[in-house]
C-alpha cells in the first residue's frame, strides 16, 4: 500500500515540497503563532499580570540606541536576564517579555563577554557611564571592554524624524506629529555620548530591582 | 503560557499537538512491514538499466527508536508544561521560584547570623567580612576598585575620610539610598579670576605650591562664598556632602587646573541606590565590610 504512494511523492517535486512545508509548519503553529495572542507578550505586564510602566523610547533614547545597535554592543552584551537564581542575584529581577514590548528589534544579545545589560539602569553614575565609555580601564583596571573614544562628538539627526515614521509602522507605540515634530530639538546639542547614556540608564527599570 | 486572550488558544495548541502526535503512530504504522519467508521482494523502480533495490523492513531497534520518541513525548507533555495550559507547577517561572526558595534556605541562616549584630561587631567579623569581599567585588568595584582605592570621581573608601559620614548608619543610608553629590559652579558669580583665587587659597589650606597673593584674596571670596556648604574652617560638612577641603585628600584632583574646573562648572557627582536591589542583609555585610577597610 505504501509503496506506491512514496512513488507518487517521491516523483512529484511540487507535492513533495508542499507535504514537506505542511509538516515543518507544525512547530511553528504550535510554538510561534500562539504567542501573538498571549497578554504577557503583547502588553507591557510582568509575568504576574501587573502593569509594567515601560515608556517608549524619546527621541535622545532612540538614538541612544543606534548608537548601541551601531558599535555592536550586542556582540558582547545580552539583555535578557534568565530566571535563575545566579543571574537575578548579580543582575537583579529576570527579564519579563513585556519589558522589551517597544524594542524593534530587541536587543537581547546571546553572548555575554561583558556582563547583561538588561537592569544596568540606574546601576551605575551618568558620569561613570561617560568616563567608562570612553575608556573603560580609567573605571575598571581589569576591563576588556573597547575603548569608544569618538563617541563625544554631536549626534547625528537629521534623520531622527523617518526613525519614528519607520517604528510607527512597526511597533506598539505610535508617536504623535507633535512628538515627531519636536525631536530634533530634543537633539539639540546632544552627544552620541549623551544618547547613549541616556539610553543605557533607562534599561530595565521598569521593574523593580529584585523580586 | 497561562495568560491566553481567549480559552481558544489552549484549544488550539492542545489539538494540533495531540494531532501532530497521533499522525506520527499512524505513518509508523501504516509503514511496519513484517519480513516474509522465502526471497526477499524488490522495489518496483531501476535506475541505469540494472539497479534495483531490496524491500526490507527497518531494522527492529530503528522502529523502536521512533516508538521511544513517542512515548517519551507523551510522559514529557505528562510531566512538563507544553500541553496546552497544563503542568503550569512546573513551568519556568515554578522552577524559579523553587530555586529561590532552596537558595533561601541555604543562605537564609547564613544572613541571619549576622543580622541581628551589630554593624561593627560584624565588621570584626572574618566571616563576614569574606562574605563582604565577595560582594564588594560583584556589586561596587566597577567604581570603587577592586581594593576600593576609588578613582577620579569615585571616592577611595580606605582612606577614613567620608563626604556624607563615617558611622554605620550613615554608610548605610549611602547604600541603600545612594547619595546625589552637588557642587553648584561658581564660575558666573567669581570671574575667572576669583575662581582661580579661591583655587590658590584652597592649594594653600592642604600645604600645596600656590600664589600667596591669590590665595589672600581668595580667602575673603571663600568666606562669602564656599562656607555655606564647606564651612568657615573649610573642614566640610557631611549633612551635605561637602568635602573637607584642608586633608589633602582629592576627589577629582588636586592640581590647579581641577581645582578651578570643579569651582567653575560645579560638580555632580552621584552614588546611585542600592537598598532595593541588595536587599537589607546584603547592604548589612556590606556596611560592615567598608568600614573593615578603613579600619585597617
Amino acid at each position: 500500500m505504501a509503496q506506491s504512494k512514496h512513488e507518487k511523492i517521491e516523483r512529484n517535486v511540487f507535492l513533495m515540497i508542499v507535504l514537506t512545508l505542511m509538516t515543518v509548519s507544525v512547530g511553528g503553529l504550535v510554538e510561534i503563532v500562539p504567542l501573538f495572542f498571549q497578554h504577557s507578550t503583547t502588553t507591557p505586564i510582568d509575568q504576574k499580570g501587573n502593569a509594567l510602566a515601560v515608556k517608549p523610547y524619546d527621541p535622545v533614547r532612540l538614538v541612544g540606541r543606534d548608537i548601541y545597535v551601531r558599535e555592536g554592543c550586542y556582540n558582547c552584551h545580552s539583555q535578557m536576564i534568565r530566571p535563575f537564581r545566579a543571574e537575578t542575584e548579580r543582575y537583579g529581577h529576570y527579564s519579563v517579555a513585556g519589558e522589551y514590548v517597544y524594542d524593534h528589534p530587541f536587543q537581547w544579545g546571546s553572548k555575554r563577554t561583558g556582563p547583561d545589560l538588561a537592569r544596568v539602569g540606574g546601576r551605575y553614575s551618568d558620569e561613570w557611564q561617560r568616563v567608562h565609555l570612553l575608556n573603560p580601564r580609567d573605571v575598571v583596571p581589569e576591563s576588556n571592554m573597547p575603548a569608544f573614544p569618538w563617541l563625544d562628538r554631536p549626534v547625528k539627526a537629521d534623520d531622527i524624524q523617518d526613525k519614528m515614521r519607520a517604528l510607527n509602522k512597526v511597533g506598539l507605540h505610535k508617536y504623535s506629529e507633535e512628538e515627531i515634530a519636536a525631536a530634533p530639538a530634543a537633539l539639540e546639542g546632544k552627544t552620541e555620548l549623551d544618547a547613549i547614556v541616556a539610553y543605557l540608564q533607562g534599561l530595565g527599570t521598569a521593574i523593580s530591582n529584585f523580586r | 503560557m497561562a495568560d491566553f486572550i481567549s480559552g481558544f488558544w489552549n484549544m488550539y495548541v492542545m489539538v494540533l499537538v495531540a494531532l501532530s502526535i497521533l499522525f506520527c503512530v499512524f505513518v509508523l504504522v501504516s509503514n511496519m512491514t513484517k519480513r516474509e519467508k522465502g526471497p526477499v521482494e524488490l522495489h518496483g523502480h531501476v535506475w541505469d538499466e540494472t539497479l534495483a533495490e531490496y524491500n526490507n523492513p527497518l531494522p527492529r531497534w530503528w522502529m523502536y527508536l521512533f516508538w521511544i520518541t513517542i512515548f517519551f513525548a507523551i510522559g514529557y507533555l505528562a510531566i512538563y508544561p507544553g500541553f496546552g495550559n497544563s503542568n503550569q507547577h512546573r513551568g519556568q517561572w515554578a522552577q524559579y521560584e523553587a530555586e529561590m526558595k532552596a537558595g533561601e534556605e541555604r543562605f537564609g541562616p547564613v544572613f541571619a547570623k549576622y543580622r541581628e549584630m551589630d554593624v561593627m561587631a560584624v565588621a570584626a567579623d572574618p566571616e563576614a567580612n569574606a562574605m563582604g569581599k565577595r560582594l564588594f567585588l560583584t556589586y561596587c568595584q566597577q567604581c570603587h576598585g577592586a581594593a576600593a582605592q576609588g578613582a577620579k570621581s569615585f571616592p577611595n573608601l580606605t582612606d577614613g575620610e567620608w563626604l556624607w559620614g563615617g558611622a554605620p548608619e550613615n554608610i548605610k543610608e549611602t547604600i541603600t539610598n545612594g547619595r546625589n553629590g552637588v557642587m553648584t559652579p561658581f564660575g558666573q558669580v567669581l570671574g575667572a579670576d576669583g575662581v582661580k583665587d579661591v583655587a590658590n587659597y584652597v592649594r594653600s589650606m592642604n600645604g600645596l605650591a600656590h600664589d600667596s597673593v591669590r590665595a589672600q584674596r581668595g580667602k575673603d571670596l571663600f568666606a562669602n562664598n564656599c562656607v555655606a556648604c564647606h564651612g568657615a574652617d573649610a573642614k566640610g560638612n557631611p549633612m551635605l556632602g561637602a568635602p573637607n577641603l584642608t586633608n589633602n585628600l582629592w576627589l577629582y584632583g588636586s592640581s590647579e587646573a581641577t581645582i578651578i574646573e570643579t569651582v567653575t562648572h560645579g560638580r555632580n557627582n552621584k552614588m546611585p541606590a542600592f537598598g532595593e536591589f541588595l536587599g537589607q542583609d546584603k547592604v548589612h555585610l556590606l556596611t560592615a565590610y567598608v568600614l573593615s577597610l578603613s579600619k585597617k
